[in-house]
């Protein structure tokens, strides 16, 4: 697995550099919004692969609330650490293309609060994650990420039940898009994939270190203790 | 505004917030190698 990581490194790399020239210079220029559209080519993506991580870390919560596996919780931890980023990314990119083409930064209908809700749900449980110290810390943020996954179909499809100014979803939504510009899509979609089970997995590898070294300290610190104080 | 400058801020933004992240997974990554150092010489 070590081996593996920097030719996938190094493969990620070449993919993104790609999928960057492919969004800026290969795909074609959108008629009404000019080059500006070409923000959905990282806009899009980043939301799919925050939902995929949202997914996962729902899939790992559940499966640490029925088996208290610590190699659960470290992945349900790990992915809505990374999906945070990358709803990030969305919350950020949607605004700046927002701006030129409705003429507004921001307006609080229903895709974008829900976006916004969703973030601060999963910011909420890293949050939680970080400054508890108590044992079940794990079970409750296993808890709250059960309910925070609630929130992701309600963001993807809130576009379809309410009428919002955000445009209608590229695929199955009754939007249709240019082959070439799907194309595109796609592989900035794989590259964000794969630049996200990337960061995953040093930060997995970083995470396990992490408690093996708490653990260790622990140990130590008993074995200072002196007897009479046990 | 030129829409140029509104793309090249949307992609400037998303490699910030990743390279700002991964920053923060190097700063930790030494400061666990800096305890496991400590560890090992106790």
């Amino acid at each position: 697995m070590t081996k593996a990581f920097p030719i996938f490194a190094l493969l990620t790399g070449i993919l993104l550099s790609y999928a960057l020239y492919m969004a800026l210079v290969g795909a074609p220029t959108e008629q009404t919004m000019g080059d500006v559209q070409r923000i959905f080519y990282y806009h899009v993506p980043s939301a799919w692969t925050a939902f995929i991580l949202f997914f996962i870390n729902f899939a790992a919560s559940i499966w640490y609330l029925i088996r208290r596996n610590p190699t659960a919780d470290i992945v349900a931890l790990v992915t809505a650490e990374v999906g945070v980023v990358f709803c990030t990314i969305v919350l950020v990119t949607g605004p700046i293309w927002a701006r030129p083409v409705w003429g507004i930064w921001w307006t609080w209908d229903m895709r974008l609060t829900s976006t916004l809700v969703l973030w601060l749900i999963y910011l909420s449980y890293l949050i939680l994650r970080r400054f508890s110290s108590s044992g079940q810390t794990p079970v409750l943020a296993a808890a709250l990420a059960v309910l925070g996954a609630l929130c992701v179909p309600f963001v993807y499809f809130s576009i379809w039940f309410f009428r919002t100014q955000h445009p209608q979803p590229v695929m199955g939504g009754g939007g249709s898009i240019d082959p070439r510009m799907l194309h595109v899509l796609l592989i900035n979609w794989l590259a964000f994939s794969c630049f996200a089970f990337l960061v995953c997995w040093s930060r997995y590898r970083l995470e396990k270190v992490q408690r093996e070294v708490e653990e260790m300290q622990a140990l130590e610190s008993l074995r200072d203790t002196p007897r009479s104080v046990r | 505004m030129n829409s140029h400058v509104y793309l090249y801020s949307a992609y400037a933004a998303a490699w910030i917030i990743h390279i700002v992240y991964l920053t923060t997974l190097v700063t930790r990554y030494a400061r666990l190698k800096r305890e496991i150092a400590e560890l090992k010489k106790q």
